[in-house]
Order: structure tokens, then sequence, then C-alpha cells
């Protein structure tokens, strides 16, 4: 058996990442994949519809961290998915058998060890495996602060949940991790990637775009059904809370990404002002989430104008952030 | 986010587990914090959660009074709607639709109903009838 040690992160698909890494020698923080990975962004995609409401995301689609992973550090990772289930259950069970530790995609309604009020028909979670005891596996499920036990029918089932992002038992763990990456230039580069990304007005789903999108879009539900209206708004919020994001949408995460840049920059000050100003925008975050959270409790009517723009104000906030990481020099 | 405000309110949708969040310490220094929950998050998952259990209630009634078949409560029982259940097991949602009608239901051929028992996670004995719940 390998000598496994469980992390707990704020998300999965960076999470996993970073624990299969540092198994494997390479220290990488949460916040450091993340941030190496470029996996920030906003998306409002309202004709994309999850559970009944528009698609509200903090991040990029899932699996570009360990897509992105590969690319800006050149680590070779293997991926394999499964036509068949059979297929995909031995293979697992021969991974560990030769000692690896296995990272894999899953639904999260069909794991048994969530508590009921977090299982929803979400497909692209991310887990660890690393090791099989008798008929269960033993889980480092990067989102849970101790490691976990799962039962194969259920962990088989999870794996091969059907619809919207199907895992179809996706397993991939490295093959080869370079040593001595030199961070730097790969962080210079995504920096200014990233601000650029966000700041970009031509796609209107994406970016600080989205976000005033959105704004405009809750102004609009005005006129609609008043369950309806706070449902989309409690929507926003989990996705910003509790799906797993280190709090404010990823952005705390990204300021202490920040903070780490800097201090590898000899303590640069743009990139640690970038990551003061980063947890502030987050702070705002919160803040609306409460104004949602009051909204929907109460009986009065909603003041749809309000929380519309404290958003608004949050994409001004947030894009004073990327011009500030503009305007860093490696 | 300071870490002295990281929330611990021992949120009831928490369970037992804790979430990591960044927040920063009293030297500036952003760590990973374990919390225990977040009244605001509570809010809006309880508010998520209410409104599955009352589709599947609804969904309960209409398949008692004979409108729908029992398919209908079971695809709300394990949180889908049509549009999750057509993408799990690739049927057009219109052919669904006629497999919730109580006497359309009552032909359905094995092979597909043992995508829906795939799909659904239950036997096929299982779908064919609704099961007694407590809190109707």
């Amino acid at each position: 058996m390998n000598n496994f040690e469980h992390s707990h992160h704020a998300h999965c698909e960076s999470g996993v990442i970073s624990s299969m890494l540092r198994h494997h020698g390479l220290n990488l923080s949460e916040p450091m994949v993340f941030g190496l990975t470029n996996a920030l962004n906003f998306a409002y995609i309202p004709f994309v519809k999850i559970g009944g409401m528009p698609l509200v995301a903090y991040r990029s689609i899932p699996k570009s961290i360990i897509k992105n992973i590969q690319k800006n550090l050149k680590v070779k990772m293997k991926l394999e998915t499964f036509s068949s289930v059979k297929k995909g259950q031995d293979r697992l069970d021969e991974l560990l058998a030769e000692g690896k530790i296995v990272g894999g995609q899953s639904s999260v309604y069909w794991l048994e060890y969530f508590p009921p009020e977090m299982r929803f028909h979400f497909n692209a979670h991310n887990l660890l495996v690393y090791a099989k005891d008798g008929d269960n596996y033993l889980i480092s499920d990067p989102v849970f602060d101790k490691s976990v036990k799962c039962s194969k029918e259920s962990l088989t089932k999870a794996r091969f949940a059907k619809g919207v992002m199907a895992p179809k038992g996706l397993l991939y763990y490295p093959l080869d991790i370079p040593k001595n990456i030199n961070l730097k230039p790969i962080i210079t580069k995504n920096i200014k990637t990233l601000a650029k990304t966000m700041l970009r007005r031509f796609v209107p789903i994406a970016g600080l775009k989205g976000i005033e999108n959105l704004a405009k879009a809750i102004l609009k539900l005005e006129k609609k059904e008043k369950k309806y209206a706070k449902l989309f708004l409690g929507n926003i919020i989990r996705m910003q809370e509790e799906i797993g994001t280190g709090g404010a949408g990823f952005r705390f995460m990204y300021a202490s990404f920040l903070q780490e840049a800097s201090e590898l920059f000899n303590n640069d000050s743009t990139l640690q002002e970038a990551s003061n100003m980063m947890l502030k925008v987050g702070d705002e975050y919160r803040e609306f989430a409460l104004m949602i959270a009051k909204a929907v409790k109460s009986k009065k009517e909603i003041d749809f104008q309000a929380i519309s723009e404290k958003l608004m104000l949050i994409s001004k906030s947030e894009a004073k952030v990327y011009k500030k990481m503009l305007e860093f020099k490696a | 986010m300071d870490i002295n405000s990281v929330p611990q309110d021992d949120s009831s949708t928490h369970s037992e587990i804790k979430k990591a969040v960044y927040a920063s310490d009293e030297n500036g220094k952003i760590k990973n914090i374990a919390s225990s929950g977040w009244n605001v998050e509570e809010t809006v998952t309880r508010l998520a959660i209410d409104d599955l259990k009352e589709s599947s209630k609804e969904a309960y009634k209409l398949v008692k009074d004979g409108k729908m078949s029992p398919l209908y409560y079971h695809m709300y029982d394990v949180r889908m709607d049509l549009v999750v259940l057509a993408q799990s097991t690739g049927f057009f949602q219109w052919t669904i639709k006629r497999d919730f009608k109580p006497d359309v239901f009552k032909k359905i051929n094995q092979k597909r109903l043992l995508i829906y028992a795939d799909a659904l996670g239950k036997t096929t004995d299982e779908l064919k009838i609704l099961p007694k719940v407590e809190d109707e």
C-alpha cells in the first residue's frame, strides 16, 4: 500500500490535483494549482439550465484544471474512460493493486458518503481513490476534512452516472512529473492572460461582462413569480458558496494564489496589492450573499434593484484587481 | 475575509462536515481554515432542498390519486426532473411524458423499464409501485 496522506481542500478538482502532485513529490498548494491552471472565471449562461436554473459558475469549465496542469506544467497525465462498467471497475482495482493513487470523476448524488443535504445531480465531481479495503474503497475527497470509505456499488454508480458531463468512469493519474519546474514564467503569463480574459468585453456570457449581465437579469426577476425569483437568487449563492469554492466564488482562493505569487517574486508589491484587493472583492461577494439570504427569508418584497446594484459594484471593484494585475512586471 | 470572520455556524446542511475556506490571519497571511458552515449558505441550500421535497410531495399525491404513474414519483424521489431523467436514460422527453400516464406505464416493456431502473438506482419492481411514505 502507498503512504498517501489526505488533506482538506476547498474545491474538488484543484484539491485532487494538489494532493496528487504532492504525493508524487511536487509540492503545490491548492491556490497555486488553481492559479497555475487559470481556473478563475465567471459565467452566466441563461440558455443552459441546471435543475431549472440558468448556469452560473465562478470558475472555468470542469476538467480544465486537469487539462491545464498538463499544458502549463508539462505534467504527463494518463486519462482513461471506459465503454463498460466492468472494465472501469477492474481497471481501478488493477491500478490500486499497483499501489497507485487514482483520480476519478463522479456524480455527487450517488456517493453514499455525502450527507443527503449535499446530494444533487452534478456529474463533474472529483475524488482520489488511494486504497481498497475488502469491498470498500478508501477515498480522499478533497472537500471533506477526513478521508472516507465508499462501497464498490456506490462508487461505480457515481462513476458511471449518465447525463450532462457524464464521467464515463474517468480515471486519471500522472505518468511523468518534471523536476525543477520554474513557476515564475508560468505565473507571469497566467496573470496577464486571466486579467485580459476577465476584462474582455465581447463575450457576453463570461468574465466581468457575464457578471454585469447577471446583474441585469436580477432586475428582470421583478416580473417573475416570487418562488422562481427566490430560487434564482439562491442558486447564485449556492454556486458561490455551497459547492466548495473556498468562499466568495473562488475569489479568496485566488487572492491566496496572488499572495503566494508575490512571495515568489521577492514580495512583489503589485501582486501583494492585487491580492489585498481581491480579498476585499471577496468580502463584497459575501455581503452580496448576505443580502440575498435576507431577501429570501424575509416576507417583505425583494429589493431587486439593490441586489442588482450590489453585483454591478462588485464587477467594478473586480475590474480594478485585473487592471492592477496587468501592471505587474516580472 | 479575516480569519476571525470565518463563519462557524454548525449548519444543518453541512451535517458534520467541515468545509475549507481561505481567510487572512493577523499578519495578513492567507490560510485554509475549516468552517462548520455559514447561515447564509444554509438558507439557500435549505431553499433548494425544500423545493425538491415539495416537488416530490406533489408527485406523490398525483400518483396516489391515479393521475400519474409511479415513475413520476420515483423521478422526483431521486431529485431528478424531466430534463435530467431524459439525459440519464437517453429517452426523448415526450416519450418519458407518455410513461407518466398510468395506462401507458402499466404496459411498459421490460427493456425500457430496466433503463429507467438503472438511471434511478432502483429495481424494476420498486419502480412499479408507489412506496409507503410516512410524511405524506
